[in-house]
């Protein structure tokens, strides 16, 4: 490897300029609309009452750090978030593989799923809180329902557009179900299974803060919940905010495990 | 002539769907004889790639018979080389024995030996994605002999590829088949392809499908497949199949 000649070196150092200069660029574009927000509020073209400023964001982390209350907001919002990813990637795998595995199954099932699929989930709120409590399993269920439906349907979807060339070799060597599953569908989809980890967790988000604000004591949507109650902007901001920051770190871990699988 | 390998016997096979009943196969009786290589050429569309199905046992005869002597093992090779990119070329050239739990030592050997004798020792660490598509081919047709077939179903093998290529992996195929000692059914669109590789050339006809002619292709002088062109007798035949064929845009 170490042959290159001069001018595939200066392609690889050009690659490796470009990706730079793209992330210099993202952190050029965060920190100019936070500069402009913190100059609108300084001289109080915004009200900072209304839409609160990146200096006032800070002091309220500062003081979430000091009151130690932000850390067991976001290990709460954390716990939810990752426990239900848990629970509907495990639901969505075994249900998509039955679904796979069973054809009368799946024609059978197939528009009870995107039902349940389209109907908008909040809606079934307030039945949640009632036959289930208003705790956190309130709060995974919720999160469960806006996940797994879709996941199910992206996973299946997969499985059954799989290379038929690669089952029809398989077969010819005679190969079982259990063969054709193991060595071809899982196989063959590892890149979609990971990119249905990708959705799942963002729905995760979605419907643990959509539970919190419904029903919780603790978590970043309780804190949003709270503090528009008391119409405290700046805290409202700051959850959203470290909700974002958040959801940035689970992708990049999911990304990263995609570079280590695929 | 030589032993019987396969007996095929009245075999049909029918397709159905909400519109109608498709007829791909009707009344198809032929032996397959040991060590012999035999094309089959028809119009498209005529079901030669389903009688293969039928013979690897992926479909079943809608009515019919095949009997099998002799230990009849069959290997199925597709049109696309069908390599795993997930697997290096070993595991993908092991993959029949991996289904069959047939991975010992001495099997294992037996496709290195394979991979040694034909030129792709180098590539068994790689994975396909590293391979042109001639070599992946090859790599394909190893996949086919690793469990030690006796009779290899070779459906159009090589026609996802450009002319050039095509020629010499023929040649290539030929003599792997000569001298691993088997039998193989030779699927193809190909008549120059048909007549220089085999030692039979079963015409088809239109659907539902059955033996239109036979031919013994018997040259002057037989060689390899490439020289097999050269030969006098070759355009005689040619000429022969393509008027069967009956090619009509």
């Amino acid at each position: 490897m170490s042959t290159f000649s001069k001018e595939h070196i200066d392609y690889l150092k050009k690659e490796q300029k470009y990706k730079i200069i793209i992330h210099i660029t993202q952190t050029f574009i965060l920190i100019f609309l936070f500069l402009i927000w913190q100059i609108l509020a300084n001289t109080n073209v915004i009200n900072v009452f209304l839409y609160s400023s990146p200096k006032l964001i800070i002091e309220t982390i500062i003081d979430l750090i000091k009151q130690q209350i932000l850390f067991s907001h976001i290990i709460v919002t954390l716990y939810e978030v990752l426990l239900s990813f848990l629970i509907s990637i495990i639901i969505s795998l075994i249900i998509a593989t039955i679904l796979w595995w069973n054809k009368f199954l799946s024609k059978v099932f197939s528009p009870f799923l995107t039902i349940l699929n389209s109907l908008p989930k909040v809606a079934l709120g307030p039945l949640i809180i009632i036959w289930a409590g208003a705790n956190i399993n309130s709060i995974i269920i919720m999160s469960l329902l806006i996940s797994t439906f879709i996941t199910i349907i992206n996973l299946h979807e997969a499985f059954i557009s799989t290379n038929k060339n690669y089952i029809i070799l398989l077969k010819s060597m005679g190969a079982s179900k259990i063969d054709i599953y193991k060595k071809v569908i899982i196989q063959s989809n590892k890149a979609n299974i990971i990119n249905s980890l990708k959705i799942n967790l963002s729905m995760n988000f979605i419907g643990v803060i959509m539970g919190e604000l419904l029903v919780s004591k603790k978590g970043l949507g309780y804190l949003i919940m709270y503090a528009s109650s008391i119409f405290n902007i700046k805290l409202v901001i700051t959850s959203i905010i470290i909700l974002g920051f958040l959801s940035f770190i689970l992708y990049s871990i999911i990304s990263y495990l995609e570079k280590k699988l695929l | 002539m030589e032993k019987i390998l396969l007996e095929i016997k009245n075999l049909s096979k029918n397709y159905h769907n909400k519109q109608n009943e498709i007829k791909a196969i009707a009344n198809l009786n032929l032996n397959i004889y040991q060590d012999e290589i035999l094309a089959i050429v028809g119009p498209s569309g005529c079901g030669k790639s389903t009688f293969l199905s039928i013979l690897s046992g992926i479909e079943k005869e809608s009515s019919g018979k095949i009997i099998k002597h002799l230990n009849l093992k069959t290997g199925y090779m597709l049109q696309t080389d069908s390599l795993f990119p997930w697997l290096t070329i070993k595991n993908n050239a092991l993959l029949p024995l991996t289904i069959k739990k047939e991975l010992t030592n001495d099997n294992i050997n037996k496709v290195i030996n394979l991979f040694n004798k034909y030129g792709l020792q180098e590539f068994t660490e790689l994975y396909p994605k590293n391979l042109s598509g001639g070599m992946r081919q090859r790599v394909a047709l190893i996949r086919t002999l690793a469990d030690n077939p006796n009779l290899l179903l070779l459906d159009e093998p090589y026609s996802a590829l450009d002319y050039q290529t095509r020629l010499a992996l023929s040649n290539d195929l030929y003599n792997i088949i000569k001298q691993e000692r088997k039998t193989a059914i030779l699927i193809t669109h190909d008549i120059a392809e048909a007549i220089s590789l085999a030692d039979r050339v079963v015409v088809l006809s239109t659907r539902p499908c059955h033996i239109k002619k036979i031919y013994n292709i018997n040259l002057a002088n037989k060689t390899d497949p490439i020289n097999n062109r050269k030969d006098p007798k070759f355009n005689y035949y040619y000429d022969l199949i393509w008027r069967d064929l009956d090619v009509h845009i």
